[in-house]
């Protein structure tokens, strides 16, 4: 019996040990070299394999940017969204390198055509999709540059950091936004950007990407861009250019100051995080549609509803029958 | 008749509808401003030629075409362009158009009016592609693709056979129907024409048998022509699809993202047919065209020859008037049509009928679980999987669904109307088409 056990454990042993040996010179053999760095720069990195640096998920950034940084001596394209100045900082020591500081960026929607400001003209009923709407026809409201409101870059983003809001059916995006760039790619007008956190938070933009002339713009949206011009003249620090009906700020130029925001006949330029301001009492406007709008929102939007004779839905349906 | 064929694969049988069958086609009176958008075609749009302020004659051209695959655009009334402005098109969008203010209807001097048939045609095939495109031609079944293009064959390839598409699979159409009831004669020619133009020696008009007057009719007229045959088929949707008609009429099948062509097909619309006579025996360019206004709640659904540029008001008027109860206005058939988000959209060359659903009729039913029933890949002529490919499409795997084919789909919209579930799957495939466009057009860029 004795026999049996003693047999086996050195059949097995004899086994193993050849085996390990056979394992150890294949594994020297064919041994891949990979810089160490690899790893300890992905583990500083976020680890939320978005793509906002543009590479295909964090351990390719770390391959990169170390490939990179032994050749060029500097990390210039290299940019983590997701983990900023302080995630780049701990890059560049593990890699050696020094890091410009750069200015912490947040998506931003440019489109005020909520349910108040630009009433429902049609009814969609086909899928909830943008791309596909935006294939199908222009908008609910009208306008074929508006937000579609079917929230295509709430399902790409991967930070829990944009909603829809069902006051206005407009995207809202909170504190959790990385600016990795996934909603901007998603949303098929263009309508999200990437733009300048700014200090405190503070921000001030054209929310309105129409490039219709201003009698269609403000017939679809009362809050459009009309392209009057008044912003661009009354900025001081040539941060605002009006091309083809349509205002943008310039984020690098701008220094908030705020004028271009009074002078807006549509309210189309937002400032966010700004203390309201106290002598002008008429100058202060609601600008990111307050709870109490809500009430005539939905006034306006049943008489909107009323006026509604043709409905768009998907193009194929059901014969009457 | 004959044997009557149909295609294999799939298809479905919807109720016909044919409310506009047998009402004679009626003149609708030139509107006082017409609006003519730029681009009417399949490819690109065309350029204007004309500028504000400027008179146009009728059948003036105010648009030239600005690629290979672009049409030029004729002026359909006499008057003056008001201006040349973004005007919505069907689906809402803004497009150039020109707004021409009509006064009297002042013709060019080359167009012949008369109703006097010609039959003889002494213009070799060169000739003849050259006046369908100066004629602006373009598919007038729906999907306006430029006439011409179709007509120049690529070197190397030779078709045997012209098709004449008839079918008008489409419930409640019927302005195909009843332009070969009246221009039966004309269509005939035109097709002779197209054989010319082709060099075929055999065209072949296909007809669906819920017609049975206009089979008996365009047979009447073929026996004397040689080379012209016409075939009776079995009722079935989307039997007017390129490919479906080519595998009925000659059991040819066109491989996979190729053109007819491959298999020596050319297939054309009877109203194309129409318009390539009038192009080039009368110089007429296309300026008008057989539209149906239909819908259970219409009073008068009719077919109406109009001036494109005409706003779709206008015909519904002429049809009796907007019915109370109106859910969805579709421009095209119920099956392939596109709802329309106003009235005031002008008719354009590929406005093949204007459908006016009721409420009760126009929304969709809640979507249920997918009980894999299959019906829907029973009935794709295209033999695909919709379930799976909605699916793919869904998820966001657009490299799958491209390995399954989604661009074969023609969009014929067959699995929708079958799903048990109400399941909008030809929405999802819509979308899986259009990201799977764009994919390989991004990857031909590079």
């Amino acid at each position: 019996m004795s026999n049996v056990v003693l047999i086996s454990v050195i059949v097995l042993g004899a086994l193993g040990l050849v085996s390990a040996i056979i394992l150890f010179f294949i594994a020297r053999k064919f041994k891949v070299y990979e810089d160490p760095k690899f790893d300890e720069v992905e583990a500083v990195l976020p680890a939320a394999n978005c793509g906002g640096c543009g590479y295909p998920g964090c351990r390719a950034f770390a391959e990169a940017s170390t490939k990179n940084a032994g050749k060029e001596k500097n990390l210039d394209g290299f940019l983590c969204p997701v983990g900023g100045n302080e995630v780049m900082q701990k890059v560049a020591g593990i890699l050696g390198l020094e890091v410009e500081e750069k200015d912490p960026m947040i998506a931003v929607v440019r489109c005020n055509g909520s349910y108040a400001h630009s009433p429902d003209k049609v009814k969609f009923e086909g899928v909830t999709s943008c791309s596909f709407a935006h294939a199908l026809y222009a908008g609910k409201g009208g306008c074929q540059y508006g937000c579609l409101g079917l929230g295509d870059c709430v399902e790409a983003c991967e930070f829990d950091a944009i909603h829809m809001s069902l006051e206005t059916g407009l995207p809202v995006v909170n504190d959790k936004c990385t600016a990795c760039g996934a909603c901007v790619i998603a949303c098929p007008r263009d309508i999200i950007e990437l733009r300048k956190k700014g200090p405190k938070d503070k921000r001030i933009f054209v929310s309105c990407v129409n490039k219709e002339k201003g009698a269609i713009a403000k017939k679809n949206c009362e809050v459009a861009c009309i392209g009057c011009g008044k912003c661009e003249k009354v900025c001081e620090f040539d941060a605002i250019t009006i091309t083809s009906f349509l205002a943008y700020i310039n984020f690098a130029n701008c220094k908030l100051c705020r004028k271009c925001v009074d002078v807006c006949p549509t309210d189309a330029i937002w400032e966010v995080n700004f203390k309201p301001r106290k002598p002008k009492p008429e100058a202060v406007r609601p600008k990111k549609i307050p709870a109490k709008e809500t009430v005539s929102a939905s006034a306006k939007k049943q008489e909107a509803f009323a006026e509604i004779k043709s409905i768009v839905s998907s193009n194929t349906e059901k014969s009457e029958k | 008749m004959g044997l009557l064929k149909t295609f294999v694969l799939g298809g479905i049988h919807p109720p016909e509808n044919k409310l506009s069958a047998n009402s004679p086609v009626r003149i609708l009176e030139i509107p006082p401003q017409v609006v003519v958008p730029m681009g009417q075609n399949l490819g690109a749009p065309s350029k204007p030629v004309v500028k504000r302020g400027d008179k146009v004659k009728t059948g003036q051209l105010i648009a030239q075409a600005s690629g290979f695959i672009s049409s030029d655009v004729h002026s359909p009334v006499s008057g003056t362009i008001l201006k040349i402005d973004s005007v919505m098109d069907m689906s809402g969008y803004r497009r150039p158009a020109f707004i021409i203010k009509v006064e009297g209807d002042e013709w060019m001097e080359n167009i012949d009016r008369s109703e006097t048939l010609i039959t003889d045609i002494n213009l070799n095939p060169e000739e003849i592609i050259a006046k369908v495109k100066e004629a602006g031609i373009v598919g007038m079944g729906g999907a306006t693709f430029p006439t011409h293009v179709k007509l120049m064959i690529s070197p190397g390839k030779k078709a045997d056979y012209l098709i004449i598409n008839g079918v008008e699979c489409e419930p409640y159409l019927t302005a195909d129907h009843q332009l070969m009831l009246e221009k039966g004669p004309e269509i005939i020619v035109g097709t002779k024409i197209l054989m010319k133009a082709l060099n075929v020696k055999q065209a072949v008009i296909g007809i669906e048998n819920n017609k049975p007057d206009a089979i008996e009719l365009m047979s009447a007229l073929a026996v004397r022509e040689e080379g012209i045959t016409v075939q009776p088929l079995q009722v079935k949707y989307p039997q007017g699809g390129e490919k479906q008609l080519i595998k009925a009429i000659t059991n040819r099948e066109v491989p996979s993202g190729k053109l007819p062509v491959e298999v020596g097909c050319v297939v054309q619309n009877v109203g194309t047919a129409f318009a390539v006579y009038e192009a080039v025996t009368k110089n007429k360019p296309l300026i008008e065209r057989v539209v149906t206004v239909t819908g259970k709640a219409l009073k008068n659904p009719s077919n109406l020859k109009v001036r494109i540029g005409t706003p779709i008001k206008n015909l519904v008027e002429m049809a009796g008037g907007m019915p109370d109860d109106t859910g969805k206005i579709i421009g095209g058939g119920p099956m392939m049509g596109k709802a329309l988000a106003t009235l005031d959209v002008p008719v354009v060359k590929g406005t093949s009928g204007i459908l006016i659903m009721r409420d009760e009729a126009s929304h969709r039913l809640a979507e249920g679980p997918c009980i894999r029933c299959s019906k829907c890949t029973q009935v794709c002529p295209m033999g695909l999987e919709p379930f799976l490919l909605s699916r793919l499409a869904r998820i966001g795997n657009y490299s799958s669904a491209e390995q399954e084919k989604v661009m074969d789909c023609i969009e014929c919209g067959s699995c929708q109307y079958t799903c048990p579930a109400n399941i909008p799957l030809l929405d999802y495939l819509r979308l899986g088409k259009s990201k799977v466009g764009a994919m390989i057009r991004g990857r031909t860029k590079k």
